[in-house]
């Protein structure tokens, strides 16, 4: 904090009461509604509300479906993690060893961090379409008859590739300003210590990105948890019987479509939960980290 | 030594190509028109039609009520991108300011509240959040649209530490010649903060334009669409039509994205700098 501060006994109260007025109104109200209608069975009608106990959490993880989608969820999670991360890691490594043209790659390259998830998955949907989408008539090369939209692997197949098309950038950016963040003089000691580039990049450069990668790693799985909504979106189109969707989405269904208040706001607990873990342990670590600088 | 350059530069390529490609494709497909794409797929080469396609798909009354055209979705997407902008500089410049200039009791409070909406995004309390919208009864308004999007932490933060790196000696100075906290916020702290401002603007602007989820449960009218909002439903009655449109679906997706990619290419240093420092 400052050393000289004014003090008043009302104005820093002023310049707050904007942003508090629209926190609280905005976040804290629905935040608490959705904990406390999770505890409640509505009726559909709109005649009142029982209390129910845990019983809307209960039926959420017996259910069947609930746990298929979880399951689709984690795989969903880790392989857009790990392909956007690695496929970004490459290009960024590249790039931080090229000189001549850099420029003009790096723009190209994170370009398409500035298109929205629902556009990108226009533009997926178009490439997997059945009547003029490449990709479609690529795999059938390989005697692949791709259905998007109506066979489940080929639909999560058609979702993990244009989230990880998406995502691509972002880990590009904060790769590659990791890379540009390690001293010169360490970079000449390991190139003198270790000819080759991969042991190199194995024993100095990685080491010193784990902290960027590790940071990156919480932030692509909160962005496949909860940012590919647009993307899902457009690729199952409401129609989600036979598709793949993830539990942000079954929240969206179940409270909007299936009119399962009660039930959507256990789910919303549920995620609220996921998204205080990563939180907390992102904090964690960037706490340890500092410690270490 | 020569080898593994040209290895690198082919790995950038590749790179580029699977990035671009598909948005240089959806390009090249809407110059083209609707019948030349049913008939031979996507297209890599200019087809001439890029007048047509645009003006059609921004004049054309489209969707299923028949009253929103492509020009009223630029101009909400615009609304939404500059009022979410500007609210979210006002705000948590104010809020900021309190926080790092004032001495007082509740502070520290303050600073966590506003801080804890960090930890729950927008997509876990979407029904009780429409909810609530509904009792305010702020549906199918630009209110609803953005002011609840501002309910985050993010301006603030980035104004917080901004104004702690502020050398005391400012304040000091500006309180020797009796400038009060009025004075010294608009005098001295936001001429100093003109190129935060602005970057936190064109960081915001992107993220407000990109918006789906929010306006999806907001507008449920027709002229209240956005770009991004509008992409599925319009995209759902071009393609479903006798002949698919698939040329307009490109060009809506083209308009779609162009301001912020534009926005982003321009100001690519400022957007990394504010990206890669804000998020940590």
């Amino acid at each position: 904090m400052k050393r000289v501060q004014f003090s008043s006994p009302y104005l820093p109260y002023l310049f707050l009461l904007p942003q508090m007025t629209v926190v609280f109104i905005f976040f804290y109200w629905p935040s608490v509604q959705a904990i406390q209608s999770s505890f409640y069975l509505e009726d559909p009608f709109g005649f009142g509300a029982t209390f129910v106990g845990f019983d809307n959490y209960l039926e959420a993880f017996k259910s069947s479906h609930y746990q298929q989608i979880a399951r689709f969820t984690v795989v969903f999670t880790i392989l857009v993690t790990v392909f956007s991360l690695s496929i970004g890691l490459l290009l960024a490594t590249t790039a931080d060893t090229v000189i001549r043209g850099s420029g003009p790659y790096k723009t190209l390259l994170i370009c398409v961090y500035a298109i929205a998830p629902p556009v990108a998955g226009l533009i997926g949907m178009m490439f997997f379409d059945q009547h003029i989408g490449p990709f479609v008539t690529m795999a059938a090369w390989f005697g692949w008859d791709m259905k998007v939209g109506i066979d489940y692997v080929d639909t999560a197949f058609a979702m993990i590739v244009v989230a990880v098309w998406k995502q691509i950038p972002y880990n590009f950016i904060f790769f590659l300003s990791g890379l540009q963040g390690i001293p010169v003089s360490v970079r000449e000691a390991a190139a003198i210590d270790n000819r080759s580039r991969l042991g190199r990049f194995r024993t100095v450069t990685l080491p010193l990105l784990a902290p960027t990668a590790f940071f990156l790693l919480i932030i692509n799985m909160t962005y496949s948890l909860f940012d590919t909504f647009g993307i899902i979106d457009v690729i199952v189109k409401d129609k989600a019987a036979n598709n793949p969707i993830t539990l942000v989405y079954k929240v969206y269904m179940d409270g909007f479509r299936g009119n399962d208040i009660g039930g959507s706001a256990a789910q919303s607990v549920i995620l609220m939960l996921i998204v205080l873990l990563l939180t907390v342990f992102q904090f964690r670590f960037i706490e340890r980290r500092v410690h270490y600088n | 030594m020569h080898k593994t350059k040209v290895v690198d530069h082919l790995i950038l390529l590749f790179g580029v190509f699977i990035m671009m490609a598909p948005v240089v494709v959806a390009f090249m497909t809407s110059t083209h028109d609707a019948l030349d794409v049913h008939l031979h797929g996507l297209q890599v080469t200019w087809g001439g039609h890029f007048t047509d396609t645009y003006h059609e798909m921004l004049t054309k009354k489209g969707g299923f009520t028949g009253e929103v055209t492509g020009a009223r979705m630029v101009m909400n997407s615009f609304i939404l991108g500059v009022g979410f902008a500007v609210g979210k500089i006002v705000l948590s410049m104010l809020a900021a300011y309190a926080i790092v200039y004032f001495r007082f009791r509740m502070g520290v409070i303050f600073f966590w509240m506003i801080f804890t909406t960090l930890l729950l995004p927008l997509e876990v309390r979407i029904l009780p959040s429409y909810d609530v919208m509904t009792k305010l009864g702020l549906v199918n308004t630009y209110t609803g649209l953005i002011v609840p999007l501002l309910a985050s932490a993010t301006g603030t933060f980035f104004f917080r530490q901004f104004f702690k790196s502020v050398p005391d000696e400012l304040l000091e100075a500006a309180r020797i010649d009796g400038a009060g906290p009025f004075k010294f916020f608009i005098d001295i702290l936001v001429p100093l903060s003109k190129t935060m401002i602005a970057a936190i603007f064109i960081i915001m602007f992107v993220y407000g334009w990109n918006q789906y989820l929010w306006p999806m449960l907001m507008t449920n009218e027709e002229s209240f669409y956005t770009l991004v909002r509008g992409i599925k439903q319009i995209l759902l009655v071009w393609v479903g039509s006798q002949i698919p449109e698939y040329n307009q679906a490109f060009a809506l997706a083209i308009l779609a994205m162009l301001p912020p990619v534009l926005i982003v290419v321009i100001f690519q240093s400022w957007f990394i700098k504010g990206l890669t420092e804000s998020d940590k």
